[in-house]
């Protein structure tokens, strides 16, 4: 039986909750999960209502933003510089407008559903081909299911976007805890592990018994999870962040170290590439996160230029490729996302994903994401623009059951935002093996 | 503006014979001081009054935005507990940061009870003045002692702190008669607000880093006419007093330091291995290992990001939570401290007195200019912050308990081969003149003793 039927009559109320987060800025959503001992498993039809009201309460706050003084560098080293945020902020705060992203949300089946005490928000888009493979995607931060939206035409339509009927996906693209419309934990302890369960649940509870998942940014270590995990139904996992880093130059790298001998060309220019980024402080909203969630969370809160700096200070953003050609395109894609974040008001319970994973840690490190113990297939692609190129010799050393290695041409951190049909043809590539033939 | 006025070099005893309102330049806050830099520019080593003052509206328009706070939810852990925790920040357990309930407490009391015009009233009627110095609007507060003989002293403050925090220490330190001290105790009193904090003036280009502040107050107390003078400071304060006494200028005969470098070469290398405190450690050493450690480990996320990225911070400047949030995470001992005050349980410092503090920030619009320092340090500096530094003059320095860390006795004297005085004081956090500015002027005072004539 369709789950989805038995919850038609869960609509009404679902919406006047979310309408009612928004409108007063503080979570709601996760709220009723506790009152009941035995979870509700019922799937609930979403659909995003931002009233006018939050709406104008932004662009009066952005007409309102008090501006620092201008850095005193000409460059990004001191941060987001002045005389690039403040004409974002100017078209964010006036002709910009966020019910085109509404509605590209509502064009699409939105869903939530309780799991482990926390409302799960999802996108799930079935194919009309049978046999399409099920896949949960799962987006990273400063990202959301925004960054994943140009990814379902080519996997649930394949025929539509240059691939075969055999292409085809079901895909199940979920708001972290924390993030966009899911629920907010009200306790700790939600870290990639749990997610990585609760992904698991989700599927079980979307009937699917084979299935795959795939992750970039903290989708990522939620995918690894999963495959350390190996629920009933997980074929295998593609990531695009990978955590490939062996533990002796995880080490060098803490240490700040000159380049170990004996490197490859490849490895050399990854450690390179992680020791810049380390050395040029690139990961300072990591550790500002990790350590102290809730003292930036005031300013991002409370601030829409505090927030939009504060996301745009991910280096993903600083290597940005989507259509260059088309810069209001992009604006309006960033502003987006940017926005979702303001509306939800999730600042703060987003950035405790970094304090849940801890200090000392990185998603990239094969050792502390314990890559060793995903026995399940791993499939990899490797995109240029990433924050480090994962070599070929440290992937197959982290992974012991590699299926799929490919290095492309284009495409940065936002992999799949950026670079949506050269993703999906990646994924379709990644999985093809996996899939059943009949 | 009054530029004919502003480019004056005034007599410093005429001056205060008129008083600073008579020939106040119109007070404007503190964008008013960068056109006034350009106006002075023909004669740069005029020093000229300056009067506090903000336009009533920038009070109202900060009331408004605290009004209209956007909050987030309330954190995840029951770290409450912390607020109780004194001198021992390793076993406060985890924290993700300031928490909401002292944030309420704290905003409500913002908008509601306090009243910014006390403190500038306070500051209005000290002597203010600004002069340029390498380029950059120094602003400065002095007051002489009315004793003979008295001792010129410079005395910095850190971040996030500003001249308010010294303001209590100032007639201790230039009336001592009234304080409980004699004649020669007396010191004349030199507080600059450091370049991108308070009312001087912001730094448009690089290269403002500590030795820079530091060579910059050696030309202000030469501007004052001072020859034979002493330093003081307590965190950044402490780094640029250090950095004076490695310049080591004539004139300058000894340093105090709340917050002294101390810590031995061999002790930086095991604390950046990240090991265990060395076996052969004494208690004390022992102790201020663990207190290094946990604030490089737990409490540097702020440092971190000022250190990198001060610019991306625009939150800070555009919201008054945030702001506040952002000073009040500072070190883990004063905060508890300051969440205690707004428990109606105050010690050292009142809700009033941190408020100011973060009002004149806000009023001052210096969040990220001030933060700027951190990332101007990261660019020169030699040695971390707590390290020894090789300072060869005459050095006074005092240990409070709940310092960030409390200099052993062995370290400092190993540091500063002349160390005129060590005190271990029985209480106190980071801002020591703020919170205990009797025992602060007590330790100054023995510091310097010797050196009054």
């Amino acid at each position: 039986m369709n789950p989805l039927i038995k919850t038609l009559a869960a609509v009404a109320t679902c919406i006047v909750l979310a309408t009612g987060a928004l409108a007063f800025g503080v979570c709601t959503l996760a709220a009723p999960a506790l009152a009941n001992p035995v979870e509700d498993r019922s799937i609930r039809p979403f659909k995003v209502q931002v009233p006018q009201a939050a709406l104008d309460d932004l662009r009066g706050r952005i007409a309102e933003t008090r501006w620092p003084d201008r850095e005193t560098v000409g460059d990004q080293s001191q941060g987001i510089q002045l005389a690039k945020i403040k004409p974002l902020v100017e078209y964010w705060g006036t002709a910009y407008d966020w019910r085109t992203a509404e509605a590209k949300l509502n064009s699409l089946p939105q869903f939530t559903t309780t799991i482990d005490g926390v409302d799960i928000y999802f996108i799930h888009v079935r194919s009309k081909h049978p046999h399409a493979l099920p896949l949960i995607m799962t987006h990273g931060w400063p990202g959301s299911v925004l960054e994943l939206l140009k990814t379902v035409g080519p996997l649930t339509d394949p025929t539509a976007h240059g691939g075969s009927p055999e292409d085809a996906f079901d895909l199940v693209l979920p708001s972290l805890p924390g993030f966009g419309f899911s629920g907010k934990p009200t306790e700790t302890g939600w870290d990639t592990d749990r997610i990585a369960r609760a992904w698991a649940e989700l599927m079980k509870r979307l009937g699917y018994t084979r299935y795959v998942a795939q992750g970039g940014d903290w989708g990522s270590p939620v995918s690894n999870a999963m495959g350390r995990l190996a629920p009933a139904g997980l074929l295998g996992i593609h990531v695009n962040l990978p955590a490939v880093v062996p533990p002796e130059i995880a080490a060098v790298l803490a240490a700040g170290g000159p380049a170990p001998a004996g490197l490859t060309a490849k490895e050399r220019t990854a450690f390179d590439a992680l020791s810049m980024a380390a050395k040029m402080g690139n990961r300072s909203y990591a550790t500002m996160m990790g350590a102290r969630p809730q003292t930036i969370g005031y300013a991002i809160n409370d601030s829409p230029v505090g927030l939009a700096a504060w996301m745009l200070g991910h280096p993903g953003f600083s290597g940005w490729t989507y259509d260059k050609s088309d810069p209001e395109k992009s604006r309006d894609e960033v502003l987006d996302d940017i926005t979702l974040y303001w509306l939800t008001n999730t600042a703060t319970s987003s950035a405790r994903i970094y304090w849940e994973y801890g200090g000392g840690r990185s998603p990239v490190f094969a050792q502390p994401e314990k890559t060793n113990e995903v026995s399940l297939p791993v499939a990899i692609t490797v995109f240029p623009g990433e924050g480090y190129q994962a070599p070929e010799t440290w992937a197959r050393r982290a992974y012991p059951n590699l299926i799929y290695f490919h290095e492309v041409d284009k495409g940065g951190h936002f992999a799949a935002w950026e670079q949506p049909e050269l993703f999906s043809a990646e994924l379709r590539a990644a999985f093809r093996s996996l899939r059943q033939r009949n | 503006m009054n530029t004919t006025r502003t480019s004056e070099a005034i007599d410093q005893d005429r001056r205060r014979l008129l008083g600073t309102a008579a020939v106040g330049i119109a007070a404007a806050g503190a964008a008013s001081l960068l056109p006034s830099q350009k106006a002075a520019a023909s004669t740069s080593d005029g020093i000229r009054p300056f009067t506090v003052g903000f336009p009533q509206e920038e009070l109202t328009e900060l009331r408004r935005r605290i009004m209209a706070t956007r909050w987030p939810e309330r954190e995840l852990v029951s770290d409450e507990a912390s607020r109780r925790i004194w001198s021992t920040p390793a076993s406060a357990g985890p924290t993700q940061g300031v928490q909401l309930a002292t944030m309420q407490k704290l905003m409500r009391y913002w908008a509601t009870e306090y009243d910014w015009s006390k403190c500038e009233a306070r500051l209005k009627a000290l002597p203010n003045f600004v002069t340029e110095i390498d380029g950059l609007d120094i602003h400065f507060i002095h007051v002489k002692s009315k004793h003979e003989g008295a001792l010129p002293v410079i005395i910095t403050h850190g971040w996030p702190g500003s001249v308010i925090e010294l303001l209590k220490i100032i007639d201790p330190l230039t009336n001592p008669t009234a304080h409980g001290g004699t004649e020669g105790d007396a010191f004349d009193v030199v507080i600059p607000s450091m370049p991108g904090y308070g009312f001087s003036g912001k730094p448009t280009e690089t290269g403002w880093d500590p030795p820079r502040i530091a060579r910059a107050w050696i030309v202000l107390m030469k501007r004052l006419g001072y020859d034979r003078y002493v330093a003081q400071g307590g965190d950044w304060g402490a780094l640029i007093t250090e950095q004076m006494a490695l310049i080591a200028p004539p004139g300058l005969v000894a340093i105090h330091t709340n917050m002294p470098g101390t810590i031995p070469p061999e002790i930086v290398k095991a604390l950046a291995s990240g090991g265990p405190p060395p076996a052969d450690l004494g208690p004390d050493e022992k102790r201020a290992y663990e207190q290094v450690a946990f604030f490089y480990k737990n409490g540097l996320g702020y440092a971190n990001e000022m250190a990198l990225r001060p610019q991306t911070l625009y939150g800070i400047v555009d919201s008054p939570a945030g702001l506040a949030a952002w000073i009040l995470d500072h070190d883990a001992d004063s905060y508890a401290l300051i969440a205690r005050s707004f428990d109606g349980e105050p010690e050292g410092l009142t809700r009033d007195d941190i408020l100011d503090n973060i009002t004149f920030y806000w009023l001052t619009n210096t969040a990220i200019s001030s933060a700027r320092l951190y990332w101007e340090h990261t660019q020169t500096a030699k040695a971390g912050f707590f390290d020894a530094k090789g300072i060869t003059i005459p050095v006074g320095a005092t240990a409070n308990p709940s310092e960030i860390y409390t200099a052993p006795k062995s370290w400092t004297e190993r540091a500063f081969p002349k160390l005129l005085h060590y005190g271990r004081t029985d209480k106190g956090c980071h801002f020591a003149a703020w919170e205990q500015p009797k025992i602060f002027t007590d330790e100054v005072r023995a510091t310097f003793k010797t050196l009054q004539t």
